[in-house]
């Protein structure tokens, strides 16, 4: 069967569009059910964003993107990494610190940074992925642990290293130089604001993920070993070796998530830096089917819809979490889209089946039964 | 795989969950932030935005207390106002987001509750000279600007009080501190509370908690945590809990009235905010007068006299004091107002860190 055959295409565009539907009519009834009112909030959240919120739409999106990235490499080889978050806490703290010390000058002091911040995401990663390969223990329990150690972790840390100026309540780390600082880029006309240079990364990481899994040996055995571990094992691949591999490259990727932010917003670690993202980027690899593109459809709808919820509060009078509501429900519909999809899938793909055997039967019949 | 497709949707869709339940107060849809228009007979052209804190308006303290402020300048002034409250862990994009549609919805004063708007205020302010803005807690130079009132109080000063009246009115020796998340402006009240309970009795235990560490700020909306550490606290022997942990304070009411011990409220008189059926235990209040101070801020403006600079609200200037409603701390009064007088004329320096 072509894998892109109209049916096909037909089918993986139903169920997200399935999904949108299904949380729309959802989240109107919630809405209805408080007596909000459910047209102005679909007019806010749908209305076309200005020059500013774009620009915040895609940086928000490129943050996202890298999150949902880093537990894709995971999805794709079976390994549910529910640690995104903590080893982005841990990079981007390590990131910080090392880059507030100004070592370096300019740019390498970002590169080196980014450098840093993968190689303790990977390592704080790293930990789950020995206790799966040595000690058998479910990554899944393993990286949930480790999401709550890290906070403590990086707290303790943090109150070593935190410093607060003059009559703020805020603590931060050494804020890092300001040759280091990223400015952004100009890329949407209008706007004040300015994109995250490190878009740049989100796009290089979407690249190497294409790449590296679709094109190369290496992404070959990932994959085989996600689908089935004892026909890997028969084809020769080393599966611990590639649990380890996955559970790494995925920690360092996480690793990356905190960048754009790091070095184009905040300049520091502060106790006002964002959490939560590495949820989001579980839910963002479902959505986009742990495809490159895919996610990054998914991110920016995510992105949107965060951005564009802003305006609740302020226009319409109804708490900006209804948000929470829709984006939830895209998920669980999307999951089930996807299943009775598959399900649609197989069963066309029955039938077309039965009709050509039957088809072929009926000819040869045909033919058998014909006079001489 | 997918089997691991369908763990993962579960676990996302119960992130999401936690993240909204997470800030308690504008998970009310139909109550929140619906107070646009202005009924008062008297009009004025001041336009009033609020961006308060996680939490928002409901979470019977910190937020609360300066709603109130807001409501005093909307009933006497004829302000029109609005209303928009933080989302838990949101990123520096959002909260300056949220300030400039209030600037572009065309509220001429922003006030912003809580630190973590300094770095937005500051950057608003610069990029919108003519609106004038307040911020809570915070007198740092991220947000100092010539349209900027800077509003920080003694907190330590308060929490002294009512250290001193836990450890007059402990029978055990020996009472707890919860504080909502890590942060530098909670040890401040940690530090005042100890202070004063070791000026009335130097040999008192003082246990101390704190809900969550930042990143995660769910500590100050979390009432299921105040009431596990306070739990411990009395099961440990304290008889009297202090909170500076703003919506999980009520967690810490509820623990004490199970224990049949008595728990110390915050921000605002919370013997008459709470629900009525943990009134009793709450011996007293350290009361942080944001409602003053916001009220100043919308007056003075009404009045033509636009306030900048760090304004502090201390003891001397009646900022932050103790509350009496209940009459549990009638008999102990004398004293506290001594110790007070001490602070107001310098003889008492209160630490801020613990």
């Amino acid at each position: 069967m072509n894998r892109l055959s109209p049916r096909r295409i037909g089918l993986a565009l139903a169920a997200p569009v399935l999904a949108l539907l299904v949380a729309f009519v959802i989240t109107s009834l919630v809405l209805t059910l408080f007596g909000d009112p459910v047209l102005e909030v679909w007019k806010t959240i749908l209305h076309v964003p200005k020059p500013r919120q774009t620009v915040q739409i895609v940086n928000a999106a490129t943050v996202f993107y890298l999150s949902a990235v880093a537990v894709a490499v995971g999805f794709r080889m079976n390994l549910f990494n529910i640690g995104v978050d903590g080893q982005y806490r841990v990079g981007v703290f390590a990131a910080a610190v090392f880059a507030g010390q100004a070592w370096l000058p300019g740019v390498f002091n970002v590169l080196v940074a980014i450098v840093v911040a993968m190689v303790a995401a990977g390592l704080w990663a790293g930990i789950a992925a020995y206790l799966k390969v040595r000690r058998g223990v479910s990554e899944v329990i393993s990286t949930i642990m480790l999401n709550a150690i890290a906070t403590g972790v990086v707290s303790w840390l943090f109150a070593k290293v935190a410093q607060r100026s003059e009559g703020s309540n805020i603590t931060e780390t050494k804020t890092i130089p300001e040759s280091s600082q990223l400015e952004g880029l100009k890329l949407i006309p209008g706007a004040t604001n300015r994109v995250f240079t490190l878009v740049v990364l989100a796009v290089i990481v979407g690249v190497l993920y294409w790449f590296v899994l679709g094109k190369t040996r290496f992404g070959f055995d990932l994959r085989a070993t996600g689908r089935s571990e004892t026909a890997a094992v028969a084809s020769g691949v080393n599966v611990p070796r590639m649990v380890m591999t996955a559970m790494v490259a995925s920690g360092a990727l996480a690793g990356l998530v905190g960048m754009p932010q790091l070095f184009g917003q905040d300049h520091n670690y502060g106790t006002t830096i964002q959490s939560g993202l590495g949820f989001a980027g579980i839910g963002i690899a479902l959505l986009g089917r742990n495809n490159p593109i895919g996610i990054a459809v998914a991110s920016l709808l995510w992105a949107f819809l965060d951005i564009q919820s802003n305006a609740l509060q302020i226009g319409v009078g109804v708490a900006q979490e209804i948000v929470f509501i829709i984006q939830g429900v895209i998920l669980f519909a999307v999951v089930i889209a996807y299943e009775l999809i598959r399900r649609t899938d197989i069963r066309l793909e029955q039938q077309r089946v039965a009709r050509e055997l039957a088809a072929q039967r009926h000819s040869t019949a045909a033919t058998e039964g014909a006079p001489a | 795989m997918r089997h691991t497709m369908k763990v993962a949707a579960v676990v996302s869709v119960a992130a999401l969950t936690l993240a909204a339940c997470g800030d308690s107060g504008s998970d009310k849809p139909s109550s929140s932030g619906s107070s646009s228009s202005s009924s008062s007979s008297k009009k004025s052209d001041i336009k009033v935005g609020m961006a308060y804190d996680v939490g928002g308006r409901g979470d019977q303290s910190f937020n609360d207390s300066a709603a109130a402020g807001l409501d005093k300048a909307k009933s006497e002034l004829g302000v029109q106002i609005k209303e928009a409250a933080a989302v838990n862990g949101e990123n520096e994009a959002a909260r300056e987001e949220r300030l400039q549609q209030l600037i572009d919805a065309g509220y001429t004063h922003v006030v912003a509750v809580g630190f973590a708007y300094a770095a937005s205020v500051g950057k608003a302010a610069k990029d919108n000279p003519d609106v004038h803005f307040a911020i809570v807690d915070d007198a740092s130079p991220d947000s100092k600007g010539a349209n900027v009132d800077q509003i920080t109080f003694a907190e330590n000063e308060g929490s002294f009080l009512v250290g001193a009246a836990a450890a007059l009115k402990s029978k055990a020796g020996h009472i707890g501190f919860v504080g909502g998340v890590n942060v530098p402006l909670i040890k401040k009240f940690e530090a005042g509370y100890i202070a004063g309970a070791k000026a009335v009795n130097p040999n008192i235990k003082v246990d101390s908690q704190y809900l969550t560490q930042p990143p995660d700020f769910g500590g100050f909306g979390d009432p299921a945590k105040g009431k596990t550490a306070a739990e411990g606290m009395y099961q440990g022997g304290a008889d009297i809990v202090y909170h500076a942990a703003g919506g999980s304070g009520g967690g810490v009411f509820t623990a004490a009235k199970a224990a049949g011990k008595l728990a110390i409220g915050v921000d605002s008189d919370q013997a008459l905010t709470a629900p009525a059926d943990v009134r009793p235990v709450i011996m007293t209040s350290m009361i942080k007068k944001v409602d003053v101070a916001v009220y100043d801020f919308i007056k003075s403006a009404a009045d033509g006299k636009e306030l900048t600079g760090n304004n502090v609200y201390d003891l001397k200037a009646g900022g932050v004091d103790y509350a009496t409603t209940g009459g549990q701390v009638d008999d102990i009064k004398t004293k506290l107002d001594d110790y007070k007088q001490q602070i107001i004329d310098g003889k008492i320096k209160v630490p801020t860190t613990p």
